[in-house]
Order: C-alpha cells, then structure tokens, then sequence
C-alpha cells in the first residue's frame, strides 16, 4: 500500500527503550519526568549540548520540534521535544530545569539552529536565560518591554513603551575596505510581500543580499495566554482557527483536539473521525490555493489572472465549508469527542456539491499548471532560486511543504496517523529540487492528493448506515486531566508540524499550552535561502515558504 | 419631471446653438439621455465642497494593508466573486501615499501600532478609515492579550466600523458602502477616544518606567506609551 515507509531503513529509525536511552545518557540524566506521549528525562541546566548531541548523533533524533519554557512555583523549566524525522512517533523529552532565582540554562543552538528562535522566545516570554546563544534577546514583544509576560509575577496593567527605531546598518562596522559598501532595506512590516505584517531587516550589497534578518511579532496576540486562561471543553477551541488563518482552521482545530482527546483519554467516534478527515483536507486545498495565488502575486506582479482564478477556487472550497460549519474562515466545528454538528441536510446536495468541485479540480489544477508552472518567466524566477538542502531544513526543524520540498519524506498524516488517514490510499508527495518552484510544486500536487482523501471521504460518508452516524463521544461537562500530566502532540497542519504542549495541573484550564508553530520554524530558514541572492530572490522564497504571521507570532 | 414621462423636457421654447451644434454633430456621441433630461444647458449648478464630495465618494483609493485573519475576506471582498471594484473603490494600492481609505483588518498590538501610525500619518487627507473586525473595535477575542491594543480607535480615528469575526466579505462591501455614502454628505468621522499618539522620547512625562529605558532610547527617538491599566 502506499502509505507503507520505503523499505530502506537506516539506523536512525530504529527504535531505543526508554531504559536504552537513560543507558545511552548515562550520568547525564538526573530524573525521570515521562510525559504522555515521550519518556523524559531530567538534567542538569549545563549539560545540555552534551545531552542532545549524544541523542542526535547516537541515538538519531535529529528533529527540535520545539523548546516550551515555562516557570514553576519553585523552579524555571525548558523542554525540549525531540523526535526522529525518520519516524515521528519516536519521542524523548529532555527537560531541564533552571534555578528560580537565576533562570540560566545552556543554549541547544549549537546542536540544533532551530533552537535559536525558540530559546529566544523562551527568553522573551517567560524569562529564562540561555548561556550561549549567539543573540538572546526578544523576539515577539518590543525590545523596550518590560517583564516576561508569561511569567508568575507579571502584572498586565503596568504602562509600556514601543519605539519605532530608525534602523541602523547593521553591518556597518564590519566594512572590510572603503570599496564595499552595503546599504540597508527595510522590508515590511507594512509591505504587499511579507504576506502579513512581516519585517526583513535586509542589508544589500550592491544588487545582492548580504543579510537578511526576519523581524517578527507584529501581531504577536497573546495566543498562550489565551489559551491557558480558557477551559478545555469549550473555551479554547476558537482560538485555533486564528493560528493559521488561510482558512486552514481545521486543520488546527484538530492539532489542539488531539492533544487534548490524548491529554484526557477521550476516544471519538469514527464516523466523526471521517468528517474530520474530509473538512481538514477541504481547508488544506484552501490553504494551498492561497499559497498559490500570493506566490503567483509575488513573482508576477499585481493583481493578475493566477490570483484571481486561485482565489475563485478557495471560493467554491469556502462554500462547501460553509455548509458543512456555517462559517467561512472561522469554523469552530471540532468539539472534544468530535464534530459539533452532522453534515448538512440534505445530505444528497451536499455530496453532490463536494463532488461537482472534485471534477472540475483537475481541470482548475491543469490551468495553473499552464498558467504558472510551464511559463518560463515564472520558471526562470523560481527555479534553483532559494535553496535549502534537506540536511539544512532538518537542522532548522523545517516540516511540511518545506520540508517536502527539499526531499524530506516527513508527513505526520502518515508517520504518525490520526483521524482516518491510515485508511484512506494516498500518497506523501515529495519533490527533490529543493528550491522555490519544488515547494510549490509539493503544493500543487498535495492539493490532488486531498481531492482523492475527500473522494474516499466521501465514498464511506455516503453508505455509513444512519443508526452509526455518531459525531460525538460522551465528554464529561468540566474536563479536568490529573494533575501534573504533560503530553505533546502534533498534527500535519498546511504548513506543517503543528503541535500542541499541555500541562495540566488538576483545574479545567491548561497550566501551560505551548504553540509550536510550522512557519515559526520555517521562517527561520529564510537567511539560508535569501543570503547572496538577489531582492527579488528574496521575495520569491519568502513567497514559497508560505508563512503566516498569526501563526508565526501567535 | 413625472415618473411616467421620464428625461422629456419642453425644448420648444429655448434652442441654443450649443445644443444644434451637438445633435447634429457626428455621431451620437453627446446625444444622450442624461443630456435630454438636462435640456438645453449643458451645465449644472451645484455646490463646488458638494460636488467634491461626491466626487471623493465616488472614487475611493484603498491601501493595501493585510494584518491578520480579516485581510483574509478583504482579500476576498476586492477578488472575483465580491468584486468591491464595482462600487468604485476597488483596486488597492501599495503606497499609503495614493490611498485615500485605509481598511484596518486585524489585531493590532504594542508592535505594530507606531508603524499603523505612522503609514495612517503617510496618507494624504483626506483620509478615511474603516475598521474590519472585532478586533479593531475593542480587541475582539484577544482583548485580555497582554500585547493588545484594545482596538484601533486608541491608535487612529475610525469612521466606520464593521464587526465579525471576521465579517463577511458582504458586511465590509456593506461598511465600505455606507462610508462612501458618508464621504458623498459630507459627514465627519466622530473620534471619541484619546489615541495614542507616537511622541519623541524626550517628550514623555518623566516617570519610572522612562527613567528605567533612559539608557536604552534615544532623546529623539519616535515611541508611543501605552496605558494599559486605562484602556477600556
């Protein structure tokens, strides 16, 4: 079948004991702290390098999900979440706690670049100090805030100040002679091509990119903290659908669904998993149409045909979501268990509907294929333009089309099923070029691949006898997981590896929710793909990676 | 004139050669109905501001600016199926300083608001603001975000506002409509709170937390101070 791995395996995938792994670390680890999903493993604030080096290069965990720092009554703690490209379900937490009066810890960013964003938002949020780090300082909030504002003693209403700097040439002091001479360019945050509020702090020499250096956190919303002040059951579910807001909001509905149905044992019916199935991948065709048509509006100009044909094609996936949530963007239609309410009746029309938009798919996929794929202007900017080898991205923890993109076979969909993908035949799409045109071209052939899942989706949702149809598990009113419980979980959001930490302490509200974010740490390739390039090469990568900035800032 | 009899006008009495020259002239280019119903002066009178007005209502230039989820429908509102372009304020433009009406689609926070300020403060007047979402009224959902402004009026004064969250392409075809309306009477925007306002750093009443960030901004340097506790 297809959804079955290639069959060559190398070291990497095979699998360890957690009593293999604390052999391997030896007097490293201090304590054991297993979470739901990992077995963890406490040590000690300096040992950090040491630790996830001998876990990368020894034991194959060559993926930083993500780095969640919170803070205790009693002491700072950083998690870091490790997993194996090769096989996602492998996991291991390495937990480190850091003093309360002195939150100092080790930087990861030696053994792993992608820590270098997550260890500063780490700073930034919480307050933890990483020893290290090439540039700790913050990276959401304004450089003149004052206090971590996810940290306990943090008071909201005290008065803050915002600059708004001239910016200075950063590579100023480094002019090697008189005749070099670098000019400095402000990209965004208000610009048409940072898709959002995007700042690229960018340094010229002569045409060619010197540096380039994304500035995020202009909409930086406070996501965590809205979720840590929301119950569970009902109150947090909203939340999701404005992470990533191309109308991929259920694909993140579900990232919070499933670590929470894990987090409190709930199972969720079948039938429902398959109606889950078939509305999130209506949103990544969504999705995927509007990274088409921005693309397209980056390397062709203004408001042009692509553009609109793509955004008539989101029209006609929005309609069908509507139908099936009453809601265009904003759908808040996973429930704990479940969906919130069955298909829409007549359920004939609806089918029908989702049909006739199936059909004409491959006509509309075939236009863009003529429009923008096989014209040479577009190939001619897209083409061996923003590399970023497979060995790169994974350093960077770079997931979904990106990774896809640069020959990464890593699809959570697949290497760590949920919902009813394992019984759906499909295939993980991945394209070895590396560069711009191969991650839209991942795209471009995912959107196919979600066709035929809707189809089979379709199919079964069709002849499910009606006496079965249960959308929704018996979930108890007030959800309160035991006290102490940590689980992370990840689903394959459109842009990636979108995963959820939660903590619970014994209440109905989270202690902790962490993001981890697929563009945060896709963004974050951007310098590789852009340094020594041409601006309009520039654009052209940020255009193909596809961020979001809800989602990137949070 | 009747609703029955519509664009006849008695002509018998006054016939200029203006008129002649245009009837009988090639084609019919200027022979229209409107030019009937106007009988023979081709001119009006009105009021010049009036006229102006209507004008400014008639032809909106939007900026293109994209925040969070709500540019999302904006995005939709201008493309194939909503079309704002038939309404007369459709196609936007990258440069605040050939925009006359800015639609605010998001949240705004600590960050970004100097810089919504200072593109605000780029666009030639007159200038219109329209306020796409909840967020942009009081912060919407994110209103207990310790990062967010609680709403864009606190920021830069806003004539219309559309709520939702976000509001349907059809709601801000609707808000857009009713401020071109507005523009075309000549009605002023109401500014009701004390915005924010970006103010050189030296400018800002001592007090703790300026003499704390004294050695980290410059004297001249452009800030803005939020009140957090104040907000409403």
């Amino acid at each position: 079948m297809s959804l079955e791995r290639p069959d060559t395996v190398d070291d990497g995938a095979v699998e360890q004991t957690p009593d293999e792994l604390e052999a391997l670390l030896g007097d490293l680890v201090v304590d054991r702290d297993d979470h739901l999903n990992a077995p963890g493993f406490v040590i000690r604030p300096d040992t950090v390098q040491e630790t996830l080096r001998t876990l990368k290069q020894e034991a194959g965990y060559d993926h930083l999900s993500v780095v969640s720092a919170q803070e205790y009554e009693n002491r700072y703690e950083s998690i870091y979440h490790l997993k194996k490209y090769d096989d996602p379900t492998q996991e291991v937490s390495i937990v480190v706690p850091a003093d309360k009066d002195d939150p100092v810890s080790e930087s990861a960013e030696p053994v792993f670049r992608t820590a270098d964003w997550h260890e500063r938002e780490a700073y930034d949020l919480i307050g933890i100090e990483y020893d290290d780090h090439p540039d700790l300082r913050r990276i959401l909030l304004p450089e003149t805030w004052q206090g971590h504002p996810l940290s306990m003693d943090y008071d909201k209403d005290r008065p803050q100040i915002a600059t708004l700097p001239e910016h200075a040439n950063p590579l100023e002091d480094h002019h090697k002679d008189a005749e070099s001479d670098t000019m400095f360019l402000n990209i965004g945050p208000h610009h048409p091509a940072t898709h959002g509020v995007l700042h690229l702090k960018t340094v010229l020499d002569g045409e060619q990119v010197a540096d380039v250096e994304p500035d995020i956190g202009y909409l930086h919303r406070s996501e965590e903290q809205m979720a840590q002040s929301g119950t569970y059951r009902h109150q947090i579910m909203p939340y999701p659908d404005r992470w990533d807001y191309i109308s991929a909001g259920l694909l993140n509905e579900w990232a919070y669904a499933r670590a929470a149905e894990d987090l409190a044992d709930i199972e969720v019916p079948e039938y429902a998993q398959v109606i889950r199935t078939m509305g999130a991948e209506m949103c990544r065709i969504a999705a995927h149409m509007l990274a088409l048509a921005t693309f397209a509006l980056d390397i062709n100009g203004d408001f042009t045909a692509t553009f609109m044909y793509a955004i008539n094609d989101r029209e006609r996936v929005q309609n069908l979501l509507e139908d099936l949530t009453g809601q265009r963007l904003m759908f808040n239609y996973f429930r704990l268990g479940g969906v919130v309410w069955d298909l829409p009746e007549p359920r004939e029309e609806f089918f029908s509907k989702t049909r006739d938009f199936l059909d004409q798919l491959p006509e509309s996929v075939e236009e863009y294929h003529n429009l923008i794929t096989s014209n040479e202007v577009f190939q001619m900017r897209t083409i061996d333009t923003g590399i970023l080898p497979p060995e790169v991205a994974k350093n960077y923890g770079a997931t979904g089309p990106v990774a896809r993109g640069s020959g990464v076979d890593y699809d959570l969909r697949r290497d760590d099923p949920y919902g009813y993908y394992d019984e759906l035949d499909w295939d993980v799409v991945t394209e070895d070029g590396c560069d711009n045109f191969s991650r839209l071209l991942v795209r471009m052939r995912e959107v196919e691949e979600s066709a035929k899942i809707i189809e089979q989706c379709v199919d079964l949702l069709e002849d499910w006898p009606e006496d079965e149809r249960n959308i929704q598990a018996n979930v108890p009113r007030t959800l309160r997981p035991d006290d102490d419980t940590e689980i992370y979980r990840a689903v394959e959001g459109a842009k990636g590896e979108l995963g959820i930490y939660i903590r619970a302490d014994g209440t109905d509200k989270p202690a902790r929710f962490k993001i981890r974010s697929p563009c945060f740490s896709n963004l974050q390739t951007l310098p590789e793909m852009a340094n020594g390039e041409y601006i309009p090469d520039v654009i052209a990568a940020l255009g193909s990676l596809d961020v979001v900035l809800g989602e990137v800032d949070r | 004139m009747s609703s029955d009899q519509p664009f006849i006008t008695d002509d018998s009495q006054v016939v200029t050669e203006t008129r002649d020259a245009r009837m009988t002239g090639q084609g019919d280019r200027f022979n229209s109905r409107l030019r009937e119903a106007f009988g023979s002066s081709p001119f009006i009178l009105t009021k010049f501001d009036k006229f102006l007005n209507w004008c400014r209502g008639s032809s909106m230039f939007m900026l293109q600016f994209g925040i969070a989820c709500c540019s999302i429908e904006m995005m939709h509102t201008y493309a194939v199926k909503h079309d704002l372009d038939r309404f007369g304020s459709g196609v936007p433009r990258a440069s605040p300083r050939q925009a006359d009406v800015m639609i605010v689609p998001g949240t705004i926070v600590s960050k970004f608001a100097p810089r919504m300020k200072r593109v605000y403060d780029q666009m030639p007047e007159p200038k219109f603001v329209v306020g796409m979402g909840s967020c942009t009224i009081s912060g919407g959902p994110f209103q207990e975000g310790y990062n967010v402004i609680k709403g864009a009026e606190e920021v830069i004064p806003i004539d219309i506002h559309v709520p939702g969250c976000p509001p349907r392409p059809e709601a801000l075809v609707y808000g857009v409509v009713k401020l071109q309306e507005r523009v075309a009477n000549g009605e002023a925007a109401p500014v009701t709170v004390k915005p924010y306002e970006l103010e050189e750093f030296s400018d800002l009443e001592r007090d703790e937390l300026v003499d704390k960030l004294t050695d980290q901004i410059d004297d001249d340097e452009l800030v803005m101070r939020y009140n957090f506790a104040d907000s409403p």
